[in-house]
C-alpha cells in the first residue's frame, strides 16, 4: 500500500492512499461527483467531461477521473459553476439520445437517466438542437444488440472488451455526432469475433447495449436479484440473477465475486434456458417392458432398495457400482460416497473426474502431496510467465483466459503456448510449439534439459524443498533439444527459448488442463509439470504454481468429497486402517478396505456380467465416456440401472429407474471451484413440483435400506464433512459468506489457503520424478492414419444436456462437426460443410467437416459435446495405469468424403 | 509493392500505424485499404483490428472502398465555403458526371469534401492526392482536370 496523503475536498480534509484516483477517493468520501465514462475495473478515460473539479493552483477545470491524488490536492468539487457545465454536458447528452426509456429495459438503471434527473434536463427545456435522425440497431448477434441512438460514446464497452475481457472487439469509428462503436472492421455484430461474453453490456452505463433474450421480460424494478454460483464450469464465478415469477431474466457477473470479479462468458451470461425447459423431469419413472411409466416416488425408492438389497444379499456389495456427480454440490456427493460405502458396501464408486483429471490428482499428489490447483485463479493476472499447454482456456475457462489476457496486455506477462492446435491463446503468445500429440513429458524433458545445461535451475530450492534430483537429472540429460526434436516436431530452437523464458522469469505458472491428462502416460505428463515447477522453484508462492484448471462446476468438490474408489472424503486412503476405522465409528457400519472400481473398469466389469446394478447421479457416461458403444453394450448388460438427473438424459433413458432431481439454481449446498474455493449457493428458483434434492433421494433410499440418515439440510452434512475431513476442517455453512474459504481450512480460525506448499509441501518435501517418453497407446498406421482428438468447445458444455437446450448457444453452434486441417480438405477434395465419415478401430461417425488451419495437417478434432455424433464412438479406453484415465486426447482415425 | 515489404520497413509498434496505412493505401491500386490488408497491420502491430478500423474511420484521407486514380478533396471550412467552395463542388460534379464520394467510370477521379488544408489565403482550395490547388474558378478547374486526364499535374 501507497503512503497516506491528505487532502481537501471542498474543505473536508481526506486521509487517502498516494496515487489513488481522485474520483474514486471523493466519492467514497460522499462526494457524489457525476461521472458516466469512469469505470473502476478499467484505466481512466477523461471522456465525458462530467466528473470535472476545480484543484487550486492548476488551471481551468480538470477531470478527477484522471487525477492522482497527491499531497495537499485541494479540490472544489461543487459550485455554481462546475455545476453549470456539469447541466450543460447532461443536455447535449439528451440532445442526441433517442429517449426510449418507455421502452428500454435498463431504464430505473440507466446513469443518464439519473443524471437527466439530478439535473432535471428535459428534452422541452433544452437550449440544443435535438437529434431526430436514427440509425438502425444492430441485433444481428444471438446474445446482444447495440442502439447507436442511445451510446453515449462513453467507451466504457471498449475498454472492458479489451482491457478486462482481452479481446478488443469492439472500438469507436466516425467522428463527432455520428461516432458510435463497431467490431472488427466494422462488420455486422454476427460476422465479427465477439463469442458474446456480454462484459460489455455490464459495463454500459445506460441502455445501448443490451441482452437479446431479455428484451421485454421485465422492466428493473420488477425482478428480483439474487447471487448464487454459475452452473457451468469450474471457474466458479459468482453470478447475480435476476428473475420475474420464477423466471430467469437476465444474469450479470457479480463485480466482487472471488473468481471473476464481475466476469462471465457465453454461456454464464446467457446460457440459463434450459432451467426452464418443459423437458425437465417432474416424476419418478418405472421402466416396464421397455418402456416408461410415471411413479410415485415411495413406488420407485422402495422398489430401487429392494432391488439394490436382493443383489447386495446375492453378490455382495461390490457387485454394485455408483457415479457421482460433478455438477452436484459437495454435500450431495459426500452423501453419495458415503451411501455407496456404508449402505452398499462397495468401494465402487467414482465420478466423470476420472476422465478429466484422475491423472493430475494422482500426479500431483505424489509430487505434492495436493492434487490441486497450486494457486489462486487471480493470480495468474500477475505471473511474468505463463505456460499454458493442453489447455484451450479461452473456451473451456474463458474466464480463467481473460486473466492470463490480463497478464499479457496489461502487464507485459510473456506467455508460451504449447499445443498441437493453433488455440486463440496463441495470438496472446510470445512462443508457441505445435508438438505432435502425446509428445508432451518429451518436450518438457526437453525444456528441463536446457534449464539444466544453462545453469537456470534454481540450487537452493532443490537442495531444501525436494528429493530425488539426481535420478530425475539422469533422466533428463538424455533429452537434448536436438532428440526432443525428432520426438515432438518442436524446433529445437524454440525448445530453448521456452527454458530460457520459462527458466528465467521472476515467477512462473503453469497452467494446463486435458491436453496433458487424458493420455496413457496422463499421470508421466503431469509429474513432468510438477518436476519442472520444482527445478526452477516456481512453486509454493505466489504467482507461480502448477495449476491444472478442473473442468465442471464441482467437480474439484466432488472429488475433495470421496467420490472415488480409492479414498474417502479429504483423499483419506481406504486402504489405511485407521482411517477406515475413523469413518466405521462415524458411520456405525463395517467398511471395505479395497481400492473400488473406477469408471471405464466399471463399464469393463458390467460389460464381463461382475457389476449387477449401477445408481448414477446426474452424469451421463453414454456420451461423456470413452469407447461409447462398449458403455452402451455395458449398461444394457445390468440387471439394474438407477439414474438421477434433472433431465430424461441419453443414459437416462437406458435406466431401470429414474429420479427427477433439483437443477443447482434450486437448491443450497456448496461448490469447490477449480482454486479450491468452497462457495454457498442460493436458491434461485423454485424447482419443479414432484423433483426433490439429489441427497434427499439419496437419504431416502439409505433409509428404505435400513441405514439410519438423518439430514435436515446440506448445512447439516457439511457439518459432518467438516468433522471427518480435515482439509474440510473448518468449512461451515455460516462461514462461508460471499467469498467463501479455500481448502486447506482446518479449522473454525483457519482463513483458508491462497496458494499451496508455502515453506513446505503438504507431502513434506517436493518430489522430482524421473519420466520416460512413453509413445501413445494407438498411432496412425496405413489404415487409420490421421490423429484424432477430442475436446470442448465455448459454446457446449460437457454432454449437452444443458448448453443443447439454449437457443442461443445453439445459434452459435448448432450440432457436430469436425475440424479438419486445408491439407487433409484439399487431399479428400473436400468442402467447408460438407460430410465426412470418420471411423477408429472402435466405431464411426458421420459430421460435418468445419476446414480449418487450427488443426495440425494430419489431425482431427472433434468436439465431445454431441451425441448425434459423439466422437467417444471413436475414443480409445486405453488407460493410464497409475491412474485409470483413458486416452481420449490420442486415437488413430481414418476420414471419407461422404 | 506487397503489403510484407512495407510492414518491414516499420517497428511493430502500434504508434506506427498512421503512417503503415498511409504508406499500403499509396501502394494499392485504387488507393484505399483492402480488408485483407487491414487484418494483417493488426497482426503485425498486435493490436485489435477494430482499433485499426476506428483509426481508419477516423480520418477521411483513408478509405475501405476503391477510389480513382486521382483523389480530388475541395475544401469546405468556413474561408473557402465564404469564397464559393460549394459553386466549385457543383463545378467538379457536373464535368466530372460523379456525386461526391463517387468514382469516374474511367477510374481516374474521386470526388470528397475536406476539413481545412491550410492555405485560407488560396481559399477556395482543393487537392489533388497530395498536390494543392488554389484560388479555384470554373476555367482552372476544368484546365486542372484536362491535364490530369492527359498525365499531367501541372497546370
Amino acid at each position: 500500500m501507497n503512503k497516506m496523503v491528505k487532502i481537501t475536498i471542498d474543505g473536508k480534509t481526506i486521509d487517502a492512499e498516494e496515487g489513488a484516483n481522485l474520483l474514486q477517493v471523493a466519492r467514497d468520501n460522499g462526494f457524489d461527483i457525476p461521472g458516466l465514462c469512469y469505470y473502476d475495473k478499467v484505466s481512466p478515460t477523461g471522456a465525458c467531461r462530467l466528473c470535472l473539479v476545480k484543484i487550486k493552483e492548476q488551471k481551468g477545470l480538470i477531470p478527477s477521473c484522471t487525477v492522482k491524488v497527491s499531497e495537499g490536492l485541494n479540490v472544489t468539487a461543487f459550485d455554481e459553476e462546475l455545476e453549470d457545465v456539469r447541466r450543460t454536458i447532461v443536455e447535449l447528452l439528451i440532445s442526441e439520445h433517442k429517449l426510449g426509456c418507455m421502452t428500454c429495459d435498463t431504464a430505473s438503471e440507466c446513469a443518464l437517466e439519473d443524471l437527466a434527473y439530478r439535473y432535471n434536463v428535459t428534452v422541452d427545456n433544452l437550449p440544443f438542437p435535438v437529434k431526430t435522425k436514427y440509425e438502425s440497431i444492430d441485433d444481428s448477434s444471438p446474445v446482444l444488440a447495440y442502439d447507436p441512438n442511445k451510446c453515449i460514446v462513453c467507451g466504457r464497452c471498449v475498454k472492458a472488451c479489451y482491457e478486462i475481457q482481452g479481446k478488443g472487439i469492439i472500438d469507436f469509428i466516425g467522428r463527432g455526432i455520428e461516432t458510435k462503436i463497431a467490431p472488427d472492421l466494422g462488420v455486422d455484430w454476427k460476422n465479427s469475433a465477439c463469442d458474446g461474453c456480454g462484459e460489455c453490456i455490464q459495463a454500459c452505463p445506460v441502455g445501448a447495449l443490451f441482452e437479446i433474450p431479455s428484451v421485454g421480460k421485465a422492466r428493473k424494478w420488477e425482478v428480483e436479484k439474487i447471487e448464487t454460483i454459475c452452473p457451468y464450469c469450474g471457474v466458479g464465478c459468482r453470478i447475480e440473477v435476476e428473475k420475474k415469477d420464477n423466471e430467469i431474466v437476465r444474469i450479470n457477473g457479480v463485480d466482487d465475486g472471488p473468481a471473476n470479479n464481475g466476469r462471465l462468458c457465453v454461456k454464464g451470461r446467457f446460457g440459463y434456458e434450459y432451467e426452464m425447459s418443459n423437458k425437465r423431469l417432474r416424476t419418478p419413472l418405472i421402466k416396464e417392458n421397455g418402456k416408461f411409466r410415471e411413479a410415485s416416488w415411495d413406488e420407485a425408492l422402495t422398489l430401487t432398495a429392494r432391488k439394490f438389497s436382493e443383489i447386495k444379499k446375492n453378490y455382495g456389495g461390490n457387485s454394485i457400482a455408483g457415479l457421482s456427480s460433478a455438477r452436484c454440490t459437495n454435500e450431495e456427493n459426500y452423501i453419495f460416497q458415503k451411501f455407496m460405502r456404508a449402505v452398499i458396501g462397495t468401494n465402487n464408486v467414482d465420478h466423470c473426474a476420472r476422465l478429466c483429471h484422475a491423472s493430475t490428482v494422482a500426479g500431483l499428489a505424489r509430487a505434492f502431496g495436493s492434487g490441486a490447483m497450486t494457486n489462486s485463479i487471480r493470480e495468474l493476472e500477475f505471473a511474468d510467465c505463463i505456460l499454458v499447454t493442453g489447455s484451450n482456456t479461452t473456451e473451456t475457462h474463458p474466464v480463467i483466459a481473460t486473466y492470463i489476457k490480463n497478464a499479457v496486455l496489461n502487464h507485459g506477462a510473456k506467455l508460451i503456448v504449447a499445443d498441437p492446435r493453433k488455440i486463440d491463446l496463441v495470438k496472446y503468445a510470445t512462443l508457441w510449439l505445435r508438438q505432435k500429440n502425446g509428445t508432451d513429458v518429451a518436450w518438457l524433458n526437453g525444456i528441463m534439459n536446457v534449464i539444466l545445461n544453462e545453469n537456470l535451475h534454481d540450487k537452493e530450492f532443490i537442495k531444501n524443498r525436494t528429493e530425488g534430483f539426481d535420478e530425475f537429472r539422469m533422466v533428463v540429460e538424455n533429452y537434448t533439444p536436438e532428440r526432443v526434436e525428432k520426438i515432438t516436431g518442436v524446433p529445437k530452437e524454440k525448445i530453448i527459448e521456452a527454458a530460457r523464458i520459462y527458466g528465467t522469469a521472476k515467477n512462473a505458472s503453469i497452467v494446463f488442463s486435458m491436453g496433458i491428462t487424458q493420455h496413457t502416460t496422463g499421470t508421466d505428463n503431469v509429474l513432468s509439470t510438477a518436476n519442472l515447477a520444482l527445478l526452477t522453484g516456481n512453486v509454493g508462492k505466489l504467482y507461480s504454481g502448477v495449476n491444472p484448471l478442473r473442468g465442471q462446476n464441482n467437480v474439484q468438490g466432488a472429488c475433495d468429497l470421496g467420490a472415488l474408489p480409492n479414498v474417502y472424503s479429504g483423499y483419506q486412503k481406504v486402504t489405511d486402517p485407521d482411517i477406515k476405522k475413523k469413518f466405521e465409528e462415524k458411520w456405525k457400519v463395517a467398511l471395505d478396505d479395497k481400492v473400488g472400481l473406477s469408471v471405464v473398469e466399471m463399464m469393463n466389469e458390467a460389460h464381463k456380467g461382475n457389476v449387477k446394478a449401477m445408481y448414477i447421479m446426474g452424469e451421463n457416461p453414454m456420451v461423456s465416456d470413452p469407447n461409447l458403444n462398449h458403455v452402451e453394450e455395458a449398461l444394457k448388460n445390468l440387471d439394474f440401472l438407477v439414474v438421477q438427473d434433472i433431465f430424461l438424459t441419453e443414459t437416462a433413458q437406458l435406466a431401470d429407474v429414474v429420479f427427477p432431481a433439483y437443477s443447482s439454481f434450486e437448491k443450497s449446498g456448496t461448490f469447490t471451484n477449480t482454486e479450491r474455493r468452497i462457495q454457498l449457493l442460493n436458491p434461485v428458483l423454485k424447482a419443479p413440483e414432484g423433483a426433490k434434492e439429489d441427497w434427499e433421494i439419496v437419504q431416502e433410499l439409505a433409509l428404505k435400506m435400513g441405514y439410519e440418515m438423518q439430514y435436515n439440510n446440506q448445512s447439516d452434512i457439511m457439518e459432518e464433512i467438516a468433522d471427518v475431513t480435515p482439509i474440510y476442517g473448518g468449512i461451515h455453512f455460516y462461514r462461508l459468506g460471499k467469498d467463501g474459504l479455500q481448502w486447506p481450512c482446518k479449522d473454525e480460525n483457519d482463513p483458508g489457503t491462497l496458494f499451496l506448499h508455502k515453506g513446505k509441501f503438504s507431502r513434506g518435501l517436493g518430489h522430482f520424478s524421473p519420466v520416460d517418453y512413453i509413445p501413445p497407446a494407438e498411432l496412425p498406421d496405413k489404415e487409420y492414419p490421421y490423429i484424432l482428438s477430442t475436446g470442448r468447445i465455448l459454446y457446449h458444455y460437457h454432454t449437452g444436456t444443458m448448453s443443447r437446450k439454449v437457443s442461443v448457444l445453439n445459434e452459435y453452434e448448432p450440432g457436430p462437426y469436425a475440424e479438419i486441417s486445408p491439407e487433409l480438405a484439399a487431399k479428400l477434395n473436400l468442402k467447408d460443410g460438407e460430410e465426412v465419415r470418420i471411423t477408429s478401430r472402435r466405431g464411426a461417425i458421420v459430421t460435418k467437416a468445419r476446414i480449418t488451419a487450427r488443426v495440425a495437417p494430419d489431425s482431427v478434432f472433434i468436439p465431445f459435446h454431441f451425441a448425434e455424433a459423439a466422437a467417444n464412438r471413436l475414443t480409445n479406453d486405453a488407460l493410464d495405469p497409475i491412474a485409470k484415465i483413458p486416452e481420449l486426447k490420442v486415437a488413430a482415425c481414418k476420414v471419407e468424403k461422404m | 509493392m506487397k503489403i510484407d515489404t512495407i510492414l518491414s520497413k516499420y517497428e511493430p509498434k502500434s504508434e506506427n500505424l498512421i503512417q503503415i496505412l498511409h504508406d499500403i493505401q499509396d501502394h494499392t491500386e485504387g488507393n484505399y485499404l483492402k480488408e485483407e490488408d487491414l487484418e494483417k497491420v493488426a497482426d503485425y502491430l498486435k493490436i485489435p483490428k477494430s482499433r485499426v478500423n476506428g483509426v481508419v474511420e477516423f480520418y477521411s484521407m483513408f478509405s475501405k472502398k476503391p477510389r480513382g486514380k486521382y483523389v480530388i478533396r475541395l475544401c469546405k471550412s468556413p474561408p473557402c465555403f465564404v469564397k464559393g467552395a460549394f459553386n466549385m463542388l457543383d463545378e467538379l460534379k457536373s464535368q466530372l458526371e460523379i456525386d461526391v464520394n463517387e468514382t469516374t467510370k474511367d477510374g481516374l477521379f474521386t470526388i470528397e469534401t475536406t476539413s481545412c488544408l491550410g492555405v485560407c489565403d488560396e481559399a477556395p482550395v482543393m487537392s489533388i492526392n497530395n498536390k494543392i490547388y488554389g484560388k479555384l474558378d470554373s476555367a482552372k478547374i476544368k484546365k486542372i482536370i484536362e491535364n490530369y486526364r492527359k498525365g499531367k499535374s501541372e497546370i
